[in-house]
């Protein structure tokens, strides 16, 4: 009996994800039809999620041999939603637990420290869990003292970076209303130290005329699509149409074959990405409504699109020049000894769009256009370094994507080191 | 009963507290809808009264058949109720 709650009932990660749904439905007095389904739906996004990750790690698997194959050192694509889905088997459980009981230390500090910030953007608050949970046992941390140790630092994530953020929301935003939520601070809050260096606010990005038609991009799935078919294309031209017809498509032609590996590629992301919103949609209300019960003076931190109808020009800018230092960086990372990251259109927008939002807002056009470059060239570094630290873990040829799931994990692991854990 | 959608480029953070947002205008405003998230390919496909988001996302949305409305700061609760007012009668 004790086995089965124990193992079976807790053990599995998508119960465990429904019963939290399931308590914070009750805690909120929800009908019994509501109940239900709502536990059901969470249940559900957890398996879509699973789904979604076998799709996209075997258009994955295929990329890193094609690259490896053509130039000989192993290239990755950082995308958390990958490497989430693809740890679940592993840690799913102690991601759940971090998760919930992360989301508890936040609405404690929230209350009684003068940190007062409710974290509201719930699928960087499952990445960050499961970042933690997995770091933290590279670490040689287990059980009990993994969650434990795991939900203060996720807890502490959740209001640290929104209120480092904090000032320079205030300029953008010209109210104290919210603040950001979502783990590329430290990537805006370089570039808004930048802006503040080099650039003049007083010469708003605002003031030029922007083309819209880079519009599109603002697609997820198109812009992955389109992103991951010209580097598969390029990198299959590399590796020969001998060794991918020979070895890898059985066959078929191999710019058609590198074509739907990056769609499915794609395919993949947009399935987790359903899993993900299911999975979250019944816990952050709950949450929400809990923590403004107990902390109600705290301001909710949110996702960093929020920002971006307060410059659109800046989000242009901001996008374009993070993505080139990415370019750039592709080049530099092999010269010193670090794999190359390849980067994705996906990351490089919203990080890069923040980024530029933060640069214009303390140096106007410079400001946005150096200090989103410097976000570019932070989410390249830091998932190469983050590599090196944490090993691939068998999710090979992906890691965490945003740089403070770079910084943090990489913060876990070295002072782990220090403590002659690791 | 209307029902309304809210967009945005991912369908996971902002569109969703956007939702909780519209909600909370609709309480204030004495009216129900049905009121769901998602990103902009899926919205591309879903049957809505209303779709809801920042401009430069659900402009692309605007075909001449839809009823697009545009947010400047998604936490107003007073824009939403202004803007969505019109559209709900």
């Amino acid at each position: 009996m004790l086995d089965l709650i124990m193992k079976d009932i807790l053990g599995t990660p998508s119960i465990l994800v429904g019963l939290f749904a399931l308590v914070g439905l009750l805690l909120q007095k929800k009908s019994a039809a509501n109940v239900v389904s709502g536990t059901l739906k969470t249940i559900m996004g957890f398996v879509i999620l699973g789904a979604g990750a076998t799709v996209l790690t075997g258009a994955l698997d295929i990329f890193g041999q094609m690259f490896n194959r053509a130039f000989s050192v192993s290239g990755v694509i950082p995308n958390n939603e990958a490497i989430v889905a693809a740890a679940q088997g592993k840690f799913g459980t102690s991601t759940a637990l971090i998760m919930v009981l992360g989301m508890i230390v936040n609405i404690l500090l929230a209350r009684f420290t003068r940190f007062k910030f409710i974290f509201l953007t719930g699928h960087h608050t499952l990445f960050m869990a499961c970042l933690i949970a997995v770091t933290l046992s590279v670490a040689g941390l287990s059980g009990a003292m993994l969650v434990l140790i795991g939900a203060v630092i996720l807890g502490l994530c959740m209001v640290l970076f929104p209120a480092l953020l904090q000032p320079y929301v205030r300029q953008i935003t010209g109210s104290d209303d919210f603040a950001v939520g979502h783990f590329g601070s430290i990537g805006y809050f370089t570039s808004a130290v930048i802006g503040r260096k080099f650039g003049n606010k007083e010469q708003t990005t605002e003031q030029i005329k922007v083309p819209k038609s880079l519009g599109f991009l603002r697609d997820t799935s198109v812009a992955v699509s389109l992103t991951m078919a010209i580097f598969f294309i390029v990198v299959a031209l590399f590796a020969g149409p001998t060794y991918i017809e020979g070895e890898l498509s059985g066959g078929s032609n191999f710019i058609v074959f590198s074509l739907m590996q990056a769609i499915t590629f794609a395919a993949g992301v947009y399935i987790i990405l359903a899993g993900v919103r299911m999975l979250i949609a019944e816990i952050v209300p709950a949450f929400k409504g809990i923590a403004e019960k107990i902390a109600p003076n705290a301001k909710p931190a949110l996702d960093c699109p929020t920002v971006f109808p307060f410059a659109p020009n800046a989000v242009i800018i901001g996008f374009i020049s993070s993505f080139a230092a990415g370019l750039i960086s592709m080049f530099i990372l092999p010269a010193v000894g670090l794999a190359v990251i390849v980067p994705g259109l996906v990351p490089h927008f919203f990080t890069g769009a923040a980024a530029g939002v933060f640069g214009n807002a303390t140096g106007g056009r410079r400001g946005a256009a150096l200090g989103a470059f410097a976000n570019g060239l932070i989410i390249s570094f830091l998932p190469a370094i983050l590599l090196v630290f944490m090993g691939d873990l068998g999710f090979g040829g992906t890691t965490f994507g945003d740089s403070d799931f770079g910084i943090v994990g990489s913060l876990i692991i070295g002072i782990m080191k220090l403590f002659g854990a690791a | 009963m209307k029902n309304i959608m809210v967009v945005c480029g991912n369908g996971l953070g902002s569109s969703f507290i956007m939702e909780i947002n519209v909600k909370k205008a609709l309480d204030e405003l004495g009216q129900t809808a049905e009121v769901d998230h998602t990103d902009l390919a899926s919205a591309r496909t879903v049957k809505a009264d209303i779709y809801i988001g920042a401009a430069d996302i659900v402009e692309q949305l605007d075909d001449g058949s839809r009823t697009i409305v545009t947010l400047e700061n998604m936490m107003s609760i007073p824009e939403i109720k202004s803007k969505l007012e019109p559209h709900l009668s």
